[in-house]
């Protein structure tokens, strides 16, 4: 697959999906797992999971490690810190701010 | 033997050069990593140790290899946490490839231990480093050192 590893549209369309959610979740759990184990897992054929987590490595929401012949599976939250930083904490701080200089402001009248 | 390893892959558009600065000297660790820096003379076989702002050593160990700006590997003895300390030394891979526009920094945390506390810390830990250490160098701050924007 070509490198669009640093395209948001291609992690929030990763996380579109809720098996793709379920594969994150699986590797949450337990991390570093084959292709095989995580199949276990879901109704669905290999192929299936195959794509699924070839979206999910394009995202970067999921690296693979060979060791020996087997390729292993980890959850890579790095971009989630992206989005976390990009989305929220952005917005709340203005508002934790605000709701800070309120209290502030308050019990500075009452005090 | 059974061990606990995470990794953690960020794409970075900068160079393995300026990285490999990013990830070695001190000033520039500072900006990423809360207030934290490492120290060592980054050769193969090199102490090496991470310093808290406070001045107290969080870990420490030695480089194992060190190939700049690909390849940096070095053994991590945590110091904070007696639990931590019982499960003995880790082992940190940091990889650097170059791609057309990115550099994709690699990082892989080992260690010979089932469940390990210690990983489980570096781990809620790393990916903050890592999107701090991509904001930092592609825009010359880090996210979560920044003041909250109005």
């Amino acid at each position: 697959m070509t490198q669009p590893h640093h395209d948001s549209d291609l992690l929030f369309k990763a996380l579109a999906d809720s098996s793709r959610r379920k594969l994150l979740d699986l590797l949450h759990a337990y991390d570093g797992r084959t292709l095989n184990e995580l199949c276990e897992h879901l109704d669905m054929s290999r192929q299936g999971v195959t794509q699924h987590l070839d979206l999910l490595v394009a995202a970067n929401l999921v690296a693979t490690v060979r060791r020996g012949r087997e390729k292993l599976h980890f959850l890579n939250p790095v971009p989630l810190q992206e989005i976390y930083g990009r989305w929220i904490s952005k917005f709340e701080k203005p508002r934790l701010k605000a709701l800070d200089q309120l209290k502030q402001k308050l019990e500075d009248n009452h005090g | 033997m059974a061990r606990s390893t995470f990794v953690y892959v960020t794409y970075i558009r900068t160079t393995p050069e300026k990285l490999w600065s990013a990830l070695t000297e001190p000033e520039f660790m500072k900006e990423y990593w809360f207030g934290m820096h490492g120290e060592s003379q980054w050769t193969a076989g090199s102490p090496w140790k991470l310093v808290a702002s406070d001045g107290k050593v969080a870990g420490d160990g030695e480089i194992v290899e060190s190939d700049p700006p690909k390849r940096l590997v070095f053994r991590w003895q945590d110091r904070t946490k007696p639990e931590m300390e019982a499960e003995g030394p880790s082992l940190c891979t940091m990889e650097l490839v170059p791609e057309p526009t990115v550099v994709k920094l690699s990082i892989t945390h080992t260690i010979e231990c089932e469940s390990s506390k210690l990983i489980v810390a570096v781990g809620g830990g790393w990916p903050k480093v890592l999107a701090n250490l991509k904001t930092f160098l592609e825009t010359g701050t880090a996210a979560i050192a920044r003041p909250a924007p109005r």
